[in-house]
């Protein structure tokens, strides 16, 4: 309760009592906030439940139909299965590529407007605006959008949905990107500047070095971000693993145990590269504070 | 350094630093250069070109900014009419046409803009005036299409005997044995007000505000909100419903997911719960909801609950519960048991521990949390709903597989970069409060 205004100074009595008014007016704003949210719960639960084509009470009882489906097709043709995982593997490798593809250019685009877009590093300080509202955009941006847009354009295939997670990818890393460039000391720059070294190379030999395991961090968790996205575009289109998992789920019955292996792969590669960059990115932050 | 090393030792070690430097300066752009050029084969890149459709990156970027007028001759019943988009909604009244197009006795003239001049006369007979090129004359005799073309014709005009087609810098012209068409394109989107059958279509809004009441039943203001926001080309009730489903589902999803989440932590935390197997267990569900990807509960939820925002939001909300309840266990893990202590000693029991002694430490990160990912799931509520059929996504999945309706897709997008922007500068700006509240003590 520090923002308690000063009592008058009129005994113990008017202290409390202004403490109890103020307990009070606290307890009756958290109430209402509480009841609004209660009320916002309910009444979307309410409009959302009846918009869906089931219900969630009905729905709820035949949740497990469908993994129990899937897994019992699968264990009655388990032979098959490592068949379908080495028939898949192909795809998932797309998968993965598209995602770190994405991830590669989307940091080459943070860094250059991450750079742009900080106080005392800005190439040209006034535009400085500008590529901010660019980054904000372009975070904006959902994937699909774009993906879509292209996969009209192109027809399928993994570089729709590299364009459009890269260009998303551009906007999240150069915000956070431009976060770390503001803890960035001045100092090398200045030295460099000195010695009349061009705007690139202050970048270059003065900031980046500085900034580089920050943004490796990021940029790591970046890419298990867009492994999933990856994934997702690839069921609207856009090639890889999700395509092939649209696929076998339109076939319904019958092809589940190909779904099960797609699962299984999907699940697994998220699982790795999960691992991996938490491992990575704790030596970078601990390499970092030494 | 804190042994000091003498000079030639110190020579050498520092060049040797250097040399490893250098090396990785160069090795890691190489490696990113050869990624790229086998992603350059991988992905066929050299083959985009090919299967990029220019023409049908042409239709969109003309559409998304402009509409076509669209003057329809019936080639047997010779009855003309003039409608926008060419739907019937936007059909002009036969007695007050747009005044380009100018029906006579028994032809009818439609200026095209500079200087080109389409003329529709009788007999099925057609005439088109181009300053460039010259006056072109088509007709259709005994169910054929004749023309006084003559060869080699421009890569604009296609002829056969069933179709003539000559698209210029303002519209086009097709000649088929049912029936001549005309486009012409203008800026901008016309029916976005108003759609031609409502009386407001055509009005300055000025004259609308201070003019004489159009419609006898209804006042202009109440009868402009009525034909805007039940104007059955671009629906704009339709659309804010849509709106606020995707943000309903992003809602539900992100604070049903903190809800489940905050007790399943107390028992992933390690000061909380002391068994090992309970805390592992809990752990091993929580990477699990988390590991399968939002795809596949967005899949398996489909099949449960049928496709819709509902299924959306379980998705988001089983993904995040995962999510949530790995960042606050870690934060419950981090309490200061100082002021647990305190609350203990006034007798309290468990519940009220936690209410008075860990809640209040952890509610600025359990806030912050939900904030930030309220403002992405407004995002991935756009993707999941262009899946599961709900919200905004469907919208523009549905706009875009028509294949026409590029001005809507344009609105969409906007209006979905928007709404994100709009979440990320809300959340951003409560977010900055909370933390400034939260350093001021609780």
């Amino acid at each position: 309760m520090t923002d308690m205004p000063a009592p008058p100074l009129s005994g113990p009595d008017a202290i409390r009592d202004s403490y109890l008014a103020q307990v009070r007016r606290k307890r009756l704003y958290s109430g209402l906030a509480l009841l609004l949210f209660v009320a916002l719960m309910a009444s979307g639960f309410v409009i959302t439940d009846d918009r869906n084509a089931g219900s969630f009470w009905s729905g709820l009882h035949n949740i497990f139909d469908f993994p129990s489906a899937v897994i019992s097709e699968a264990w009655a043709k388990r032979d098959q299965l490592p068949g379908h995982i080495v028939h898949y593997f192909p795809s998932l490798i797309e998968t993965i590529n598209i995602a770190a593809v994405s991830t590669l250019v989307g940091g080459l685009i943070a860094l250059v407007l991450s750079l742009l877009a900080t106080r005392g590093l800005a190439r040209w300080p006034r535009l400085m605006p500008v590529f901010r509202r660019t980054m904000d955009i372009m975070r904006a941006v959902p994937e699909i959008v774009i993906a879509l847009v292209l996969i009209y354009m192109m027809g399928g295939g993994p570089v729709p949905a590299v364009v459009a997670i890269a260009f998303h990818t551009g906007g999240a890393l150069g915000k956070l990107f431009s976060e770390v460039n503001e803890n960035a000391s001045l100092k090398p720059v200045e030295g460099l500047e000195s010695v009349g070294a061009s705007w690139f190379q202050r970048m270059w030999l003065g900031v980046i070095p500085q900034v580089a395991p920050n943004y490796l961090s990021y940029a790591l968790l970046r890419f298990e971000i867009n492994i999933r996205a990856s994934a997702i575009l690839g069921f609207v289109g856009a090639g890889g693993i999700g395509y092939e998992l649209k696929n076998t789920m339109s076939w319904g019955m019958g092809k589940f145990d190909e779904a099960a292996a797609i699962f299984i792969l999907l699940f697994g590669a998220i699982v790795v590269f999960d691992q991996l960059s938490s491992h990575y990115r704790n030596r970078l932050t601990a390499g970092a504070r030494t | 350094m804190t042994t000091m090393i003498a000079g030639p030792d110190l020579t050498r070690r520092v060049e040797g630093m250097f040399r490893r430097k250098r090396m990785v300066a160069i090795a890691v752009p190489l490696v990113i250069l050869a990624y790229f050029v086998y992603i350059f084969f991988a992905f066929d890149i050299a083959g985009l070109g090919q299967r990029l459709r220019m023409d049908n990156a042409l239709t969109l970027i003309r559409d998304s900014y402009s509409y076509k007028t669209v003057v329809t001759r019936n080639n047997r019943s010779g009855a003309t009419d003039v409608a926008i988009e060419g739907s019937r909604r936007g059909t002009y009244p036969a007695d007050a046409p747009p005044d380009w197009v100018k029906p006579g006795a028994d032809s009818t003239v439609i200026d095209m803009g500079k200087g080109e001049v389409i003329t529709l006369l009788p007999d099925n007979k057609v005439t088109f005036e181009i300053p460039s090129y010259g006056t072109i004359t088509a007709q259709l005799v005994g169910g054929h299409v004749t023309s006084d073309l003559k060869e080699p014709l421009p890569d604009w005009i296609s002829a056969s005997s069933t179709r003539l087609a000559i698209t210029t810098d303002t519209g086009r012209l097709t000649l088929t044995r049912s029936k001549t068409e005309v486009f012409r394109y203008f800026f901008g989107w016309e029916m976005f007000w108003f759609t031609v059958d409502s009386p407001y279509f055509g009005h300055s809004l000025i004259s609308l505000l201070t003019g004489p009441q159009v419609d006898p039943a209804r006042s202009n203001l109440q009868g402009m909100w009525q034909d805007f926001w039940h104007n059955p080309i671009w629906r704009h009730a339709d659309t804010a419903w849509a709106l606020s489903e995707t943000l309903m589902m992003a809602f539900l999803g992100t604070c049903g997911a903190a809800l489940v989440a905050l007790p399943v932590a107390f028992i992933a935390a390690r000061n909380f719960t002391p068994s090992m197997t309970a805390r592992f267990g809990v752990r091993r569900v929580l990477d699990f909801l988390r590991g399968v990807d939002a795809l596949i509960w967005t899949i398996v939820l489909a099949r449960a609950f049928g496709p819709g925002p509902m299924t959306g939001a379980l998705a988001i909300l089983v993904t995040d519960t995962g999510t949530f309840g790995k960042i606050f266990s870690e934060a419950l893990e981090n309490v200061d048991d100082k002021q647990i202590e305190g609350i203990r000693a006034t007798g309290a029991k468990p519940v009220q521990r936690y209410r008075f002694g860990v809640i209040p430490q952890i509610t600025p990160v359990l806030l912050s949390q939900l904030l930030y990912f309220l403002e992405s799931n407004t995002r991935s509520a756009t993707i999941i709903g262009a899946i599961t059929g709900g919200g905004i996504g469907l919208l523009l999945t549905q706009a875009m597989q028509t294949q026409k309706d590029w001005e809507q897709v344009t609105f969409y997008i906007v209006l979905i970069i928007l709404m994100v922007m709009l979440m990320d500068w809300i959340s951003g700006k409560l977010r900055d409060r909370l933390i400034r509240g939260g350093a001021g003590g609780h």
